[in-house]
């Protein structure tokens, strides 16, 4: 129990020297949206020829007359409230379109990790066993492809093979087809309230929804990871205590998998944390290519029509997210190896 | 001596085929960009709606669009755009990253802490979204995307160039210089960036493969590159539309063009870096 406490000591510590970071994202997203071109107010105006009181009335509303560092202070006192303003395209509070879009986001990135991990890490094992191999030069081939074709191609491509030619897939618009109907909402991951209202059928559509979404994220990250995998494994496996596993008879799998593997997960582990915040980030492009309803598409659309609020949101949203991801990483590290300490 | 350099390059390519197939690549695609749009069998530009959506044929290599322009004459001439945004990014990221970099790791101090909070902060944006903000925020222009790439790359040359440095900075030969009167400025720009410079030139072209996606991404949403431009990210979104009646050709090709320059950038990258140092070989 004594490792678990420093494990909590050193996330603890993280967090604390992690905080200026966040700090200084919320400032920056601020004045970068305060530099933005178009005036909202004039966007929101009744329409083309609002008069010029109406627009300053508005102006007012919105606390835009006010000078910038004001503005600022006005700004972070509301974020400490946990107040992050109000989305002029929806028309209601920030924290909650977020809200009720972080799940369909978050929903799809972690679908993505897991495709990508279950096919990475055994391709890099594979890789690692025989160095050399035609195994080896496989992987090798599909993780150097798999970089270079952008998300937007593969997912569009994956589109055309699996809805059009084989018409395997879903209509890909979106999280559920609309003669579903949509189960209530606990958690806000559609697969799981699926299954927690017994809806089977449910569950299967939103699956066909999800599957090529996380696999077109999946794609762009296999190879990452599966080389962390291979290069890590090849120096566990080339170890004293694999070479005593072996002398000593243990079998083949069992040496792989529970020492090898237990002593190489750890930069695995870094890696993924690291990916998982870059596909939040990234998700853009697969949000866009799919209509997928999750909170990328939502900033996008509000960057898009001038739209402050829920861009500074989303950032500071990302940014913590980023926070929170590190802390796992951390912790993980932890339990994945009780030595390492501070 | 030109000739010994060249002979000496030729060596090391004999020996690293696949490094030196990208090399090749990459020549051709700087070929291509440079003499593209004089070489196209049609106008990018100008459309023939009696042609349009073709599949690919004799007449049409990569089939044509919903204006009936041909696709493979707008993805020869899309070269030069994506190839001239992708360079200058990393080039202007390169020189403001080693030159801020280098100061910060060899003066140490207040400076590099601050500069290195900066970076911290940089990087726990989410840098897609950091970018497509930035050319929202300076306007919807081609100048803005390359900025904005530049931007978002900086942080990656800063650390570089720092760690770079810092492990330098006390070493002979730079207390030697300084023994000798060369002033701080110039024992860094002198003496320690042209040091650092061959382990950044591997990172550079490792990075123009990420530029050229990122690029693309960015006018696939709609932000910097308008229509009727060629361009590979924008060709790729124009397709989107037709994607799900079936006219595949329309973002194959433009994402074959993408993918093969990537992988391109990404393999020389990789080779140079074999060839300075075997050990990073993964």
């Amino acid at each position: 129990m004594k490792g678990f406490g420093v494990t909590v000591l050193r996330a603890a510590r993280r967090f604390m020297s992690s905080l200026p970071a966040l700090f200084g994202v919320l400032v920056f997203t601020f004045l970068l949206m305060r530099v933005l071109p178009g005036d909202p107010a004039v966007f929101f105006a009744s329409g083309p020829n609002a008069g010029k009181e109406e627009i300053e009335v508005i102006r007012k509303q919105m606390g835009l007359d006010k000078p910038v560092p004001e503005q600022l202070l006005l700004y972070l006192y509301d974020v400490g409230r946990g107040n992050l303003g109000r989305s002029l395209m929806t028309g209601q509070a920030v924290t909650k379109d977020l809200r009720e879009r972080l799940p369909a986001s978050l929903e799809l990135t972690l679908t993505a990790l897991l495709i990508a991990l279950v096919s990475a890490v055994p391709l890099g094992v594979l890789a690692a066993l025989k160095p050399g191999s035609f195994v080896d030069h496989g992987v090798r081939l599909f993780c150097a492809l798999g970089v270079c074709v952008p998300t937007f191609v593969s997912g569009l491509l994956l589109i055309y093979v699996f809805y059009y030619l084989l018409g395997l897939a879903p209509d890909p618009t979106g999280r559920i087809d609309v003669f579903t109907s949509l189960p209530p909402s606990r958690t806000g991951f559609l697969m799981i309230d699926f299954l927690l209202a017994g809806d089977l059928d449910g569950w299967w559509a939103a699956f066909r929804q999800l599957i090529l979404p996380a696999a077109t994220m999946a794609l762009f990250v296999i190879a990452p990871l599966a080389r962390i995998t291979r290069a890590s494994m090849l120096v566990s496996l080339g170890s004293d205590f694999v070479r005593t596993a072996r002398s000593v008879g243990l079998s083949g799998w069992h040496i792989v998998v529970t020492y090898a593997l237990r002593n190489a997960i750890l930069p695995v582990i870094t890696i993924a944390g690291i990916v998982f915040s870059t596909m939040l980030g990234a998700n853009v492009l697969v949000e866009k290519v799919y209509s997928w309803p999750g909170v990328a598409s939502y900033a996008l659309d509000a960057l898009l029509s001038s739209d402050y609020a829920p861009v500074q949101g989303f950032v500071l949203l990302m940014a913590s997210v980023f926070v929170v991801v590190n802390l796992l990483v951390d912790v993980l590290y932890g339990i994945a190896d009780p030595r390492v300490s501070i | 001596m030109a000739g010994a350099t060249l002979r000496h390059t030729a060596w090391i390519l004999r020996g690293n085929p696949l490094t030196a197939i990208a090399a090749a690549g990459v020549v051709l695609l700087v070929l291509v960009a440079i003499f593209g749009p004089s070489i196209v069998p049609y106008d990018p530009i100008a459309s023939n709606v009696s042609q349009a959506l073709m599949a690919p044929s004799a007449a049409h290599w990569a089939g044509t669009d919903q204006l009936g322009r041909d696709t493979f004459s707008r993805l020869i001439v899309a070269t030069r755009l994506d190839l001239v945004i992708a360079v200058s990014a990393v080039g202007i990221s390169f020189v403001l990253g080693a030159v801020i970099g280098a100061f910060c790791g060899y003066a140490g101090g207040r400076l590099d802490r601050s500069v290195g909070r900066f970076v911290d902060v940089m990087m726990a944006f989410p840098l897609f979204v950091l970018a497509m903000a930035m050319v929202a925020a300076l306007g919807n222009r081609v100048e803005n995307i390359v900025i904005a790439t530049a931007i978002i790359n900086l942080p990656f040359y800063i650390r570089f160039a720092r760690a770079e440095v810092n492990v330098r900075r006390n070493v002979g030969w730079v207390e030697a210089a300084r023994a000798s009167g060369e002033s701080h400025v110039s024992v860094v720009l002198r003496f320690l960036l042209p040091n650092v410079l061959p382990a950044m030139a591997v990172q550079m072209s490792l990075n123009l493969g990420w530029a050229i996606l990122n690029a693309a991404g960015l006018s696939f949403i709609g932000l910097g590159v308008k229509p009727p431009t060629p361009e590979w990210g924008i060709m790729v979104a124009e397709g989107a539309r037709f994607i799900s009646t079936g006219r595949w050709w329309l973002v194959a090709f433009p994402g074959l063009a993408l993918m093969l320059a990537v992988l391109c950038f990404n393999l020389l990258g990789d080779g140079m870096r074999d060839i300075l140092d075997p050990r990073m070989r993964t």
